[in-house]
C-alpha cells in the first residue's frame, strides 16, 4: 500500500466515521498536502499500527516515502524538523523521501507511553528526547538489515543499510527498505542496538531545510484556529476582569434580533455567546451587560505590587545557595556595593490567540488545539469530560506560538464546559483583549544585591536576595524546600568563582496567575545579576569582558565570552552616545552570551543597532534552526526590554492588546549575529529559551557604557535616562 | 444582506451583515483560513490580504467595502498552476517562517510592498508595521531583498 493509497484509507475511514458520527475530520485535507514533507494537518492515525511500520515511530511505503512520528509539539522552535533528523541520522535513508506526522497522543496512552513524554516545555524537544529518537531509528535500521539478511540467508553482519537500502556487497544484490519494511516490522531484537556517538553524524550538524516552511508560506499549515468540524459552532468568551472573580449576574436583552446566536454559557468566572460565526460571537459578547463579583482582589494595583516585592527583600530568606560566608565580609566594614533591580509581569502574547475546537460525545472527545503538551491536554481533557483517556482524542495543530503559555490548556476546558451546554461541537476563539485578561503571566520581580570587592578588585562576597510570584503554587503545584528552582534560576547557577556567594529569595504571589514565559527565571534573573556584575566590573574599574572572563573556568562558559570578545569588535572604540554591553548566563541546559551595540540620541531615546550571540548547546542538530531561535530569542527579549509590561489597576490588567502591550516590529530590529560554540560531552542543551536571557542584561549595560547610567527596572519605555543619576 | 465577494478570482455571494469584517467573512463563511487573527484592531497584520491589489487588514474592513473589489488572500498569491509567488519562493529560500502564523499576513505585505517599489531599501522595508512575535524580521528583510532580485 502506497503511502497515497495510506491517505485516501485514512481520509475513507475518517470519512466513514463521521457519517456513523464517531469521529470528524478537523481540517480538509487538500490532494496536494501529501506531496510535502509535512501535511498542513499533520496529525497521524489514532488507529494504532498502520501497513508497513517498522515500529512506532518509523512508517515506510513501498514507494519508499519514510513517515516519522514527531513527538513533540511544533511552535516555530523547528522540533518538527529535528526530531525526525534525530531518527534519520541512524536508519541511514535519504533525507528526500522523509515525511513527518504528529505523534498521536491517544495511542501513546494506550500502547504504554510509546511516544514518550510529548511535553514541549522547558526547551526539551530535543535535550530530552535525542536518545530514544536515535534509538527509534537505529532499531529500526537493525531489523531492516535483518530482515534482507534472512532473505538472503546470510548472516546479517555482511550486510550494510546504505541511503535507504540493505545491500549484501559480496553479491552485489540490494532490497530496498521499502521492500523490507513489512519484514522488518515482524523482527524482534534481543537487545537494542547501540546509537552514534556524536563525531559519528551524517546528518546530524547540517543546516537543513525546516520541513515546515513549505505549508507556511501558502496558508495551508493549520493551527488550531483554523479547525472545522461538521455542525461547529463558534465562541467568544469573556473571563471576569479580576482574576479570582465570578460572574454575578448576565442581562442578554442586548442580543435581541442579534443574527446567529446559539446560547449564552455561564460558567463561574467567565461568560460564553456560542453563535454561527466568530464575529458574531464576539458582537453578542459585546452585547451583554455583564455584572461581575471582583472579589477579594479588586483594589489591587500594580504599585502594591512593586511595594510587596521591595518589602519582601527585608524578610529573611530562603537559602538557595551558599559558598563561603557573605556574613563576615559584608559586616568587615569594606565599602559595599548594593543595587536593587526591579521587572512587571509580562503576558506571553503568542501570535495566535489562544482557542480550542472540541467534539463532546457520549463515549468521545475529539479536540483541535496546538498545545505544547499534548497528554496533559489529553489527561484534562479526560478530566472535563469523564470519560477515559483512551477515549480522548487530541489533535494537535501547529501552534501559533507557545513561549510557555500553551501548556496549562484553560482554553480547551472551558470549550468542554461550552460544548456540554449546548450539545454540538463548539470551536472557542479568545480575543486579543482575553488572550492577555487569561494568560498566566511571567511573574512580577525584585532583586537586591550586595557585595564586596576585594583589593584585587574582584568579588570578595556577594549576596543575592529574590522576591518573586510563585508559578508551582499558582499551578497547584507543591513548592520543595521552600524556593523553587525557577525562582533563583539564572544567580543561583552563577559560573563566577566568588569565594564567599549567598543566593536567596522569597515566593509571593500576587492574584494574577504566573507561569513559565520564554527563558522563565532567566528572563528576570539573568537581567538582574548580569545587570549588577556589570555595575561590580564598573566599580572595579575593570573591563566587563575581562571582569567576567577572569571569573569563569567551566570550558562552555570560557567559550561563549571568548566567542563574544572575539566576534564582537569588543575592544574597538565606539562613537560617542553609543555603547556597547556583554552579558552571559546558563539558561534550559545551555549557555549563552550577548554582546548588545546601543545609540542613545540626544533625547534619550535608545536604540538597539546590533546584537552578536554565541551559544554552546553542546550538540547541535541543525545549526540553521539554532541560529533563528537565537534571533527569535533576541527579538522577544528586546520586546521585553522596550515594552514589555503589564500593569494592574482595581484588580485589572491594563495592557490588553497590541496597541498598549507593543511587540518589536521590523523597523526596531537590529542585526543579530549568531555564533554557536558547541563544546561536546555527555549534556544535550535546549536552544528554545535561552536566547532571550542575556538579552536584557546586555542592552542595560550598554547603555551604562553608552551614557554612565544604570538601568535597573524595566521596560525602558518608563526610565528617563535624564533623570538617573549617573555612576 | 447578499454581498458580493471577489476572492482570489472566484466571485462568490454571501448572506452575511455589511458590518461583518472581511476577515471572518474569509474564515468562517468561505473557509479561507490562510487569513489570520491576531488581534481585531488593525495592529498586528496577521490578517493582511490584498484588495484591488493593496495591503489591508481585513480584521477592520467591513465585506461592505470589499464587495465587488479584487480580493487576494495568501491561498491566492501563487500562480494558478501552484507556481510560488516570488515573494513566497524567498520565504522558503530564507526560511523564513518559524510558527508560521503571521506569515501569511507577512507574505501579502510584502507582496504589496514589491509591487509598490520593486527595489525596496531597508527603510521602505522598515515600513512594514506587521508584528512576529517569534522576531523572524531579520529573515522577512533578507527574504524581501531576495524576492526583489528575483521578480520576473
Amino acid at each position: 500500500m502506497g503511502h497515497m493509497d495510506t491517505l485516501s484509507r485514512r481520509n475513507f475511514i475518517v470519512s466513514s466515521l463521521s457519517t456513523a458520527g464517531g469521529l470528524a475530520l478537523g481540517f480538509a485535507m487538500p490532494g496536494i498536502a501529501s506531496a510535502r514533507p509535512l501535511t498542513g494537518a499533520p496529525w497521524s492515525n489514532d488507529a494504532g499500527a498502520v501497513a508497513n511500520e517498522v515500529n512506532a515511530w518509523i512508517v515506510i511505503d513501498p514507494d519508499e516515502t519514510i513517515t516519522i512520528r514527531i513527538p513533540h509539539s511544533e511552535m516555530g522552535q523547528g522540533a518538527a524538523t529535528a526530531n525526525p533528523m534525530l531518527v534519520a541520522e541512524e536508519l541511514e535513508c535519504d533525507w528526500a523521501k522523509i515525511k513527518g506526522e504528529f505523534a498521536s497522543p491517544n495511542r501513546n496512552v494506550r500502547e504504554n507511553n510509546v511516544y514518550k513524554d510529548q511535553n514541549t516545555v522547558g526547551s526539551r524537544g530535543v535535550a530530552t528526547s535525542w536518545q530514544y529518537l536515535q534509538q527509534a531509528g537505529a532499531s529500526a535500521r537493525v531489523r531492516l538489515v535483518q530482515a534482507a539478511a534472512n532473505r538472503w540467508s546470510v548472516p546479517a553482519s555482511e550486510c550494510v543499510a546504505e541511503n535507504g537500502a540493505v545491500l549484501h556487497k559480496a553479491s552485489n544484490r540490494k532490497f530496498t527498505y521499502g521492500q523490507l519494511a513489512a519484514d522488518a516490522a515482524k523482527i524482534t531484537l534481543d537487545k537494542e542496538p547501540e546509537i552514534k556517538k556524536p563525531g559519528e553524524f551524517k546528518l546530524l550538524g547540517k543546516p537543513l531545510p525546516r520541513l515546515d516552511t513549505p505549508v507556511k508560506v501558502n496558508g495551508e499549515a493549520k493551527f488550531g484556529i483554523d479547525a472545522k468540524v461538521p455542525n461547529m459552532t463558534y465562541a467568544a468568551i469573556i473571563s471576569c476582569p479580576v482574576v479570582g472573580g465570578t460572574v454575578a449576574s448576565v442581562d442578554e436583552s442586548g442580543l435581541k434580533g442579534k443574527r446567529g446566536i446559539v446560547k449564552v454559557v455561564k460558567l463561574k468566572d467567565a461568560v460564553a455567546v456560542v453563535a454561527d460565526n466568530t464575529w458574531r460571537a464576539m458582537q453578542g459578547l459585546d452585547a451583554l451587560k455583564i455584572e461581575w463579583n471582583y472579589g477579594p482582589a479588586a483594589n489591587s494595583d500594580s504599585a502594591q505590587f512593586k511595594q510587596m516585592y521591595r518589602d519582601t527583600l527585608n524578610e529573611p530568606m530562603i537559602q538557595a545557595r551558599k559558598d563561603g560566608d557573605v556574613t563576615p565580609v559584608l559586616a568587615s566594614g569594606a565599602k559595599i556595593i548594593e543595587a536593587t533591580y526591579e521587572v512587571p509581569h509580562l503576558a506571553h502574547a503568542p501570535m495566535e490567540p489562544l482557542n480550542a475546537t472540541v467534539n463532546l460525545q457520549s463515549d468521545r472527545l475529539d479536540v483541535w488545539i496546538g498545545t505544547q503538551n499534548a497528554l496533559g491536554t489529553l489527561q484534562q481533557g479526560v478530566r472535563a469530560s469523564g470519560l477515559k483517556p483512551e477515549q480522548v482524542f487530541v489533535h494537535n495543530a501547529y501552534l501559533g506560538g507557545g513561549f510557555g503559555r500553551r501548556s496549562t490548556n484553560d482554553e480547551m476546558v472551558q470549550a468542554i464546559a461550552i460544548a456540554k451546554e449546548i450539545g454540538r461541537p463548539v470551536k472557542l476563539t479568545w480575543s486579543r483583549e482575553q488572550d492577555i485578561r487569561g494568560d498566566r503571566y511571567r511573574p512580577q520581580a525584585a532583586a537586591r544585591f550586595r557585595a564586596v570587592l576585594g583589593a584585587d578588585g574582584m568579588p570578595q562576597a556577594l549576596e543575592a536576595k529574590v522576591a518573586v510570584g510563585s508559578i508551582n503554587r499558582s499551578q497547584g503545584r507543591p513548592v520543595e524546600n521552600g524556593i523553587e528552582g525557577q525562582a533563583v534560576d539564572g544567580i543561583v547557577n552563577s559560573p563566577y568563582k566568588i569565594p564567599n556567594f549567598y543566593v536567596g529569595g522569597v515566593m509571593k504571589n500576587t492574584h494574577l496567575p504566573v507561569s513559565f514565559w520564554r527563558s522563565v527565571g532567566g528572563s528576570q534573573n539573568c537581567f538582574f545579576y548580569e545587570g549588577f556584575i556589570d555595575e561590580l566590573a564598573h566599580a572595579a574599574g575593570k573591563d566587563p569582558y575581562q571582569f567576567r572572563r577572569a571569573m569563569v573556568e567551566r570550558k562552555d562558559f570560557v567559550g561563549v565570552l571568548e566567542k563574544l570578545h572575539e566576534t564582537s569588535g569588543w575592544d574597538t572604540k565606539l562613537p560617542k552616545g553609543r555603547g556597547r554591553g556583554i552579558a552571559v548566563a546558563e539558561n534550559h541546559g545551555s549557555v549563552v552570551g550577548t554582546v548588545a551595540e546601543v545609540t542613545v540620541g540626544d533625547r534619550d531615546q535608545i536604540r538597539v543597532d546590533r546584537m552578536v550571540v554565541a551559544v554552546d548547546c553542546y550538540h547541535v542538530v541543525n545549526p540553521k534552526i539554532i541560529e533563528a531561535q537565537m534571533e527569535s530569542g533576541a527579538m522577544f527579549g528586546l520586546t521585553a526590554v522596550l515594552y514589555g509590561e503589564n500593569t494592574v489597576k482595581a484588580g485589572q490588567v491594563q495592557e490588553l492588546n497590541f496597541d498598549t502591550y507593543r511587540i518589536v516590529q521590523m523597523k526596531e530590529a537590529p542585526k543579530v549575529e549568531v555564533h554557536l560554540v558547541p563544546s561536546g560531552g555527555a549534556k544535550w542543551g535546549g536552544i528554545g529559551e535561552c536566547g532571550t536571557a542575556t538579552i536584557a542584561p546586555a542592552i542595560v549595560n550598554a547603555i551604562f557604557a553608552a551614557t554612565g547610567k544604570r538601568v535597573r527596572e524595566l521596560p525602558l519605555k518608563n526610565v528617563k535616562l535624564s533623570q538617573l543619576a549617573s555612576l | 444582506m447578499a454581498v458580493t465577494l471577489k476572492v482570489n478570482g472566484k466571485t462568490q455571494t454571501l448572506d452575511v451583515e455589511p458590518d461583518m469584517p472581511l476577515l471572518w467573512a474569509l474564515r468562517d463563511e468561505l473557509g479561507l483560513t490562510g487569513t489570520k487573527f491576531g488581534c481585531g484592531i488593525a495592529q498586528c497584520g496577521a490578517c493582511t490580504v490584498h484588495i484591488n491589489g493593496e495591503a489591508m487588514r481585513s480584521c477592520s474592513v467591513p465585506v461592505s467595502t470589499a464587495a465587488g473589489k479584487d480580493i487576494t488572500t495568501i491561498e491566492g498569491l501563487a500562480g494558478p498552476d501552484g507556481k510560488l509567488h516570488p515573494v513566497q519562493a524567498a520565504w522558503v529560500a530564507e526560511d523564513v517562517p518559524q510558527c508560521g502564523y503571521c506569515q501569511s499576513g507577512q507574505i501579502m505585505s510584502a507582496a504589496a510592498l514589491l509591487k509598490q517599489k520593486p527595489n525596496p531599501t531597508d527603510a521602505d522595508i522598515d515600513g512594514i508595521t506587521n508584528i512576529c512575535r517569534c522576531g523572524t524580521y531579520i529573515r522577512i528583510r533578507r527574504a524581501i531583498h531576495r524576492a526583489a532580485t528575483t521578480k520576473a
